[in-house]
């Protein structure tokens, strides 16, 4: 199951990204409510998206962006044209998803 | 593609002290885990930033949850290379900085957490210049976890 829901829309020769990710997005300053300690950070640092291999967009995050993180944006293209989006957070993992315009 | 495996090469060599081109945007801690506005401000280099009316903030004025707060930022400025987000009351302001590639709108929404009521500002570079337009978002409940 991708943590990753990728909708693309083509309107007047701009493609509409919008990307809903599933992830805590943990800034390591919350407490756990019942033993107290520190939950450590977690979130995405890096997002990229790429239209037919070449990249588009970069997105760089710290804790700050709202768990479960949306991104929405738009840029040149038409029906056809492939759009990837991939990230990583600060403990290594990752995930990619492709969609076709 | 060449550029993204020079980045995937320079994270798997681990090395944090490898001086990336200032054009290419890699994730770096000296800004996003810098604290407080004037370090933020300072460890991007953006200390010389002119304010301009050209880039539209779109947030709420009143946030009820500071957990997700709807923001968007959109450029009207020629040639707009990046675009950064920092929230001034948070403990690590600069919260997202978009690096727009060809063809890409400079125009971007995103959620974000804010602690408390406090001023929202956009940054953008452009032919080697900065700029800065802000916005103050009112938060009735803090999204920090404190």
């Amino acid at each position: 199951m991708s943590t990753i829901k990728l909708r693309t829309k083509e309107k007047e020769g701009m493609i509409q990204v919008k990307a809903l990710i599933k992830h805590p997005m943990e800034t390591g300053l919350r407490k756990d409510s019942k033993t107290g300690e520190k939950i450590p950070a977690h979130y995405i640092q890096e997002v990229v998206i790429t239209k037919n291999g070449t990249q588009v967009l970069q997105a760089d995050w710290n804790g700050s962006v709202s768990k479960n993180p949306y991104l929405a944006f738009s840029v040149k293209g038409a029906a056809g044209d492939k759009i990837k989006l991939s990230w990583k957070d600060n403990t290594e993992k990752s995930d990619e998803v492709e969609a076709t315009v | 593609m060449k550029r993204r495996m020079f980045i995937q090469g320079s994270l798997a060599a681990g090395v944090a002290g490898i001086a990336a081109p200032a054009a290419m945007a890699k994730w770096s801690a000296d800004t996003f885990e810098a604290k407080g506005m004037d370090a933020t401000i300072a460890a991007m280099g953006a200390g010389e930033a002119e304010a301009s009316d050209k880039i539209k903030i779109k947030a709420p004025e009143i946030a009820e949850n500071g957990m997700v707060v709807p923001v968007q930022i959109k450029s009207e400025i020629e040639g707009t290379e990046t675009i950064s987000l920092l929230v001034a009351e948070n403990g690590t302001p600069l919260t997202a900085t978009f690096t727009l590639g060809e063809g890409a709108a400079a125009d971007v929404k995103s959620r974000i957490k804010m602690g408390k009521t406090s001023d929202v500002i956009a940054m953008v570079t452009a032919g080697g210049k900065t700029y800065k337009n802000h916005v103050s978002v009112k938060v009735t409940k803090g999204g920090c976890g404190g």
